[in-house]
């Protein structure tokens, strides 16, 4: 009840935004624009003959596994960065020209090395969400206030027990940000490399809608199930966010 | 009270000395002070004088440029859990519970490490909070968490940096009378360093008065009174009032 509280403007929005473009399609007499009534229908349709949740599983599992061999790898180098000067001042540098480095721009690169398969979108994803990562968990690891540090040298703790209870769980709060920020970047990717390359996946769906026969209410279709589905994957990235020995660093 | 035991900690003839764009600024020059076994020694100076930074070398977090520091005759070159510091602002690890903050200093295979977290969290009042977090507490359960966890460990010393400052005058007041019941059983060594004149009189043995920078020894007053103290006794406050003029602040006029 209270959620609803605070999310009914928004949903009021949606709604008149929504008759906005109802009204509009109609009083233009679009042959080819849909209205909202046609999207519904179209999205029942592939919903029914099976190939809506086809394309959203290639989509997910894409993500799902170059978002995961993301995590794997920048977890432990950006801690490893953070606490080791010389791999700070080796790598960083060398990060920071790659991460401005649009995952679009690899899309070339991923076809001529891992062909149209399912690994060409997943190494981009993997790209695409890795520095994220690597540079939001180094800066957590540097910013663990010094008087913790100070505490734990002072118990005299061995490494091993330093790092699991003291520097990881301090930029814990920091790895979380750094994973909800990639995996934002790797649904955004996902649907770009899927446009461009593959038989399957919401980005297909919205290419072959539109190329076999102008079918623009399966486009619209596809663009809002991305947007809703993104909407989910960063809510169960919120989700982490909630965990008690976290909410430390967000409950203030 | 003078307390006539082994010397516990030694501080001899130490020097430190920071750079700055106008040259070295000289912040301790050649302080000695001997703390006995047992002993509470509070250590009182205006602010800026390089009160923190002697801490910190006393503790072991800082090297300092001449000199040393002796505990139980051996130099300390390390912090250790020998002599625990309690700070103003507090260390308690905010991602693990009351419970977890107490073992984390204890080995994990000490076998009674389980009862020695329960009994000091008990000696410290916050039994019923094992397994909270620390942002669930308040200011003075946070006070008494990062106590026990100091006590915990068993150390000889304790070195407290303004411990209670950041509490409000009257959590502060019963943190220091919990401290003195906590100390009555455990008879450790403690240097606290204070700007509070009254909480230094209401818990040392001895009070020092640092000069200002370079800090060094000013006085050095005994405090005589047999505990429970109170404070507002003729004799704490003509003490107080020495130590007031010893800091440059006369009262009253």
């Amino acid at each position: 009840m209270k959620r609803f509280k605070s999310s009914w403007p928004s949903i009021l929005v949606a709604a008149v935004l929504i008759a906005i473009w109802w009204l509009a399609v109609d009083f233009t007499q679009s042959a080819i624009f849909p209205t909202p009534k046609t999207v519904v229908l179209g999205t029942l349709e592939l919903a029914r003959d099976g190939s809506l949740w086809e394309h959203i599983g290639s989509s997910l599992m894409r993500v799902g596994v170059g978002f995961g061999i993301a995590v794997l790898f920048a977890i432990p180098l950006g801690l490893w960065m953070g606490r080791v000067r010389g791999a700070f001042v080796t790598l960083n540098p060398i990060f920071q020209i790659l991460r401005p480095i649009s995952p679009i721009a690899w899309i070339p690169m991923a076809i001529l090395w891992f062909g149209v398969g399912n690994a060409s979108p997943i190494y981009l994803i993997f790209i695409a969400s890795v520095f994220p990562m690597i540079v939001q968990t180094t800066s957590g690891v540097h910013t663990i206030e010094k008087r913790y540090l100070r505490a734990a040298e002072n118990f005299g703790v061995p490494r091993g027990k330093f790092f699991r209870q003291v520097i990881f769980p301090a930029t814990l709060p920091d790895i979380i940000i750094g994973m909800r920020i990639g995996l934002g970047v790797a649904w955004l990717v996902v649907v770009a490399a899927e446009m461009i390359a593959l038989r399957s996946g919401l980005g297909y769906m919205i290419m072959d809608a539109r190329n076999a026969g102008n079918r623009y209410d399966l486009v619209v279709a596809g663009m809002i199930i991305i947007g809703l589905i993104g909407l989910m994957l960063d809510g169960s990235m919120r989700l982490l966010e909630r965990m008690k020995n976290v909410r430390w660093r967000y409950a203030h | 009270m003078r307390i006539e035991s082994p010397v516990k900690v030694k501080i001899d003839n130490v020097v430190k000395g920071f750079p700055t764009d106008k040259g070295r600024l000289e912040v301790i020059a050649g302080l000695d002070i001997d703390v006995r076994d047992g002993e509470f020694v509070a250590i009182v100076g205006p602010s800026g004088c390089g009160k923190t930074t002697l801490m910190n070398i006393i503790a072991g977090f800082l090297a300092p440029d001449a000199g040393a520091v002796l505990v139980n005759g051996k130099p300390r070159l390390a912090p250790n859990k020998n002599g625990m510091m309690i700070t103003q602002q507090g260390s308690v690890f905010p991602w693990l519970t009351v419970r977890q903050n107490l073992l984390f200093g204890l080995p994990d295979d000490l076998p009674n490490r389980e009862a020695l977290a329960h009994d000091y969290t008990e000696l410290v009042g916050l039994k019923g909070f094992e397994n909270n977090y620390p942002h669930e507490l308040s200011g003075g359960m946070l006070k008494r968490c990062e106590i026990a966890r100091a006590l915990v460990v068993k150390p000889e010393i304790l070195y407290m940096d303004e411990p209670f400052s950041a509490l409000d005058a009257l959590m502060s007041l019963r943190m220091q009378n919990e401290l003195l019941r906590i100390l009555a059983k455990e008879k450790h060594t403690v240097m606290l360093i204070t700007h509070d004149v009254e909480e230094a009189i209401h818990l040392a043995d001895r009070v020092l008065v640092l000069s200002p920078r370079p800090a060094r020894i000013q006085a050095s007053f005994d405090v005589p009174f047999a505990h429970p103290r109170k404070v507002s006794a003729p004799e704490a406050q003509a003490l107080r009032v020495k130590i007031l003029h010893e800091l440059g602040v006369t009262e009253g006029m």
